[in-house]
């Protein structure tokens, strides 16, 4: 048992960071952190990555996965997040893309793999509904046979960046006399294009527009759209979610987030010194990073497992507790280090070029808006209360 | 001992909870709070005429002869609606400078205007580099013949776009955290030199970035002693602490109602999520929360004429307490609601930015934890 990397490993890690310094996009900028980018700035390292092969670094290598030990997976993520770089959303590479490659037929792997590996397809989740939230086995929408169809009906909600999605992949009832609520529900592929889908955004409390509901009214989608066998759904909707959670943990995102904490904290001065040097605000950035060192390492070991053939387990579970409660406090420190320059609504106010009277150092700005935004990742990819019960029922036995 | 209210007291809570539950609706907030203006001036002018405005002034000076406690009635009512109104920086923060320490004409100058509504005041007191310690200051005032010459960068100034007057601090004298060299003026907004850049803030108010560029002002401009203003500013900072609690303790009352609502009429699993043990005893720790926060607003409105030390201490420790409540009570609310608590569509979201704002007003807890310690 040891951490160091290997020769080879580090010769890899040097690889890995000169591809990212020379082609990741520069304009992007400090992107990862930001939650107000263009539809084509949130693509375009995947497709960037896409070309070079690199884009599911997980995925097995016959589907296009690099093949990469899970070490080396790890030294991707973080020589990501030294740039601070906007990772190929999750929707098709993490989440129905293992999912087509595991259940899906020989012609969805031919059809729908190729362009979430390029980043040309965007992708959204058709997962919760207005009754169907911790309790998603009680889902509404319906898809009845007719023909060589099946005809959808129902309301999806929380589609997040499904205003840009072409194709979403939804949990419908096909079989509502089944005798348990879990047993009667089918996965299925839907272009956003067909007549019958329409997608209303949502306001959220940071005034962005990331997530929306969707409308299904009488769509007609073939059936070679069903994934694996009908009323078989909720064994990969379980089976997406424990790949969502791994990804979720945020462990190389979040250490950068630190980082960037500190320097804010360098900056601010408390009595005339760096508020960093305050022993009372350096207790708390020095807790967040023993959480994040215990979190890193679980996650390596729950990597490792995977490695040697283990599927994530509820263990994922852990991560997604830990992973979203640290990056709320991350985001709420960040706040509390700006003082009374957390206060201004930074989105809702006009840039009147550089002649203008600033307000507030550029470090402050958003950091109100990104704390309210990150309260969704302890409600978001099952709620933490559900992911405890996974724990106290898989785990515990109880 | 006595926690009770008097009659006169009951009366005012009872016609600000009915202003808020019929004009105050949180529709018709959001409506006001995203107008070009912001706030509603006819608000105001009611306010004026219930007499709320000219509450805690004397009645010598032209008000009902109220004191703390009305102003913490006050608060907890405006609390509960999230009234974006300014009466914290006008009544409280100006009116209790003028109160303290206001001569005989200044008092005659500004008081009316306040009691009636026609004039609007903002506390220009945090700067850029200063943080939350009132003393840190690089605003100077330049004696200059009789008057004054104002130079510097006020951040954050709640209500001054709203506002016909600024209170400002700015140093007379000494270095940059001195104690001694504070002093105290009051500025017309427009002011020759006052230049503002105007903003929402993320709690539904609006403020402004405040530059003093040469402002001459005459000598009754300054409240208080010159130079030796520092323990007014600190008493009159205490007094909008202790509002500041109180305004807590409405907005946590009911974004505690709202979630044991919410609780009650969301069903998953097919029951109401209010009947899952690990939610319920989350909304007994929110309650036991505000419980706590209440107790504390009681004890540092009480205690603001008690002597220096124990007044600061007080209200520190209020808000020590009150700002650790408000932010457990506002993530609790909007993670008990889930997604919909994510929504710009429900209160809740609302009542969860204003406490998150809040709890770090006039000094987050940190903040009022150290000065707790200093002064043990």
């Amino acid at each position: 048992m040891n951490l160091e990397f290997t020769a080879e490993e580090l010769a890899f890690r040097d690889e890995v960071r000169s591809f990212i310094e020379e082609n990741y996009p520069k304009h992007l900028g400090d992107a990862g952190m930001r939650e107000d980018m263009s539809p084509e700035d949130m693509v375009a390292w995947h497709k960037i990555l896409g070309e070079k092969g690199w884009s599911v670094p997980s995925w097995p290598e016959q589907y296009g996965g690099t093949g990469w030990t899970p070490t080396q997976r790890y030294i991707w993520l973080e020589e990501n997040a030294r740039v601070n770089a906007f990772m190929p959303l999750p929707f098709g590479v993490s989440m129905v893309g293992p999912v087509i490659y595991t259940f899906g037929s020989e012609e969805q792997k031919e059809r729908h793999l190729p362009g979430i590996r390029s980043g040309d397809v965007w992708w959204c989740q058709g997962y919760s509904e207005p009754g169907a939230g911790s309790d998603l086995a009680s889902l509404k929408t319906t898809a009845v046979r007719d023909g060589d169809h099946y005809v959808i009906n129902g309301q999806k909600t929380w589609t997040t960046l499904a205003q840009y999605a072409d194709w979403g992949f939804f949990l419908c009832r096909t079989d509502p006399d089944a005798a348990k609520p879990q047993e009667g529900i089918s996965f299925i592929l839907i272009d956003m294009k067909t007549p019958g889908v329409e997608v209303r955004p949502i306001k959220l409390i940071d005034g962005g527009y990331e997530v929306n509901e969707t409308w299904l009214t009488d769509v007609r989608v073939p059936v070679e759209n069903l994934v694996g066998e009908e009323n078989k759904g909720w064994t990969y909707a379980k089976f997406l979610l424990a790949h969502e959670r791994s990804g979720i943990a945020g462990v190389a995102r979040s250490k950068r987030a630190v980082e960037k904490l500190r320097e804010i904290a360098g900056k601010e001065l408390l009595d005339g010194e760096p508020l960093i040097e305050d022993l009372d605000f350096a207790r708390k950035v020095s807790q967040l990073e023993i959480d994040l060192a215990a979190l890193e390492i679980t996650e390596l070991r729950t990597l490792a497992g995977e490695q040697a053939g283990k599927g994530p387990g509820p263990e994922s579970s852990i991560l997604k507790i830990k992973g979203t409660e640290i990056q709320q406090r991350l985001t709420e420190l960040t706040l509390e280090a700006v003082g009374n320059y957390g206060a201004p609504m930074y989105g809702q106010i006009e840039d009147a070029g550089s002649n203008q009277y600033p307000i507030g150092p550029d470090y402050a700005q958003h950091s109100a808006a990104t704390y309210f935004n990150m309260r969704k990742t302890s409600i978001y990819g099952g709620s933490n209360e559900i992911q405890r019960n996974i724990i106290t029922k898989m785990i515990l036995g109880l | 001992m006595d926690f009770n209210f008097t009659e006169e007291q009951e009366m005012v809570r009872d016609g600000l909870s009915r202003l808020v539950r019929e004009q105050y609706d949180w529709e018709t907030r959001r409506s006001a709070v995203e107008s070009d203006a912001g706030w509603r001036p006819e608000i105001w002018a009611q306010l004026a005429e219930l007499g709320i405005l000219g509450m805690p002034f004397s009645e010598e000076d032209g008000g009902f002869g109220g004191g703390a406690v009305d102003a913490m009635i006050v608060m907890e009512e405006f609390g509960k609606g999230l009234v974006v109104e300014p009466f914290l920086p006008t009544v409280v923060c100006a009116g209790g400078f003028l109160k303290h320490a206001g001569t005989d004409s200044q008092k005659e100058e500004h008081i009316g205007g306040i009691v009636d509504g026609s004039r609007v005041y903002a506390f220009a007191y945090a700067e850029p580099r200063g943080r939350y310690d009132l003393a840190d200051l690089q605003t100077t005032a330049k004696k200059d013949g009789d008057g004054y010459v104002l130079n510097g960068h006020k951040a954050v100034v709640v209500g001054a776009p709203w506002a016909s007057h600024l209170v400002v601090t700015a140093r007379t004298a000494g270095g940059q955290r001195e104690r001694d060299g504070v002093s105290v003026f009051v500025v017309a907004n427009d002011a020759e030199g006052v230049v503002r850049r105007d903003y929402p803030t993320v709690d539904g108010r609006r403020a402004s970035e405040v530059y003093f560029e040469n402002v001459s002002v005459p000598a009754d401009a300054l409240i208080g002693e010159e130079g030796g203003a520092l323990p007014l500013v600190e008493q009159v900072a205490d007094e909008a602490v202790a509002a500041l609690c109180a305004e807590a303790c409405g907005a946590m009352k009911v974004a505690h109602a709202m979630t044991v609502d919410y609780s009650r009429q969301r069903k998953q699993f097919g029951v109401p999520i209010g009947k899952f043990q690990v939610l319920q005893h989350r909304m007994v720790d929110m309650f036991t929360e505000y419980e706590q926060s209440v107790s504390m607003t009681y004890l540092a409105t009480l205690k603001l004429d008690a002597p220096e030390k124990e007044r600061k201490r007080t209200a520190s420790a209020a808000k020590v307490r009150i700002g650790q409540a408000a932010r457990f009570v506002g993530q609790e609310a909007i993670q008990i609601h889930g997604g919909m608590g994510m929504t710009d569509e429900l209160a809740i979201g609302s009542y969860f930015k204003r406490l998150t704002i809040l709890s770090s007003e006039f000094g987050d807890v940190d903040h009022h934890m150290k000065r707790h310690i200093a002064l043990a």
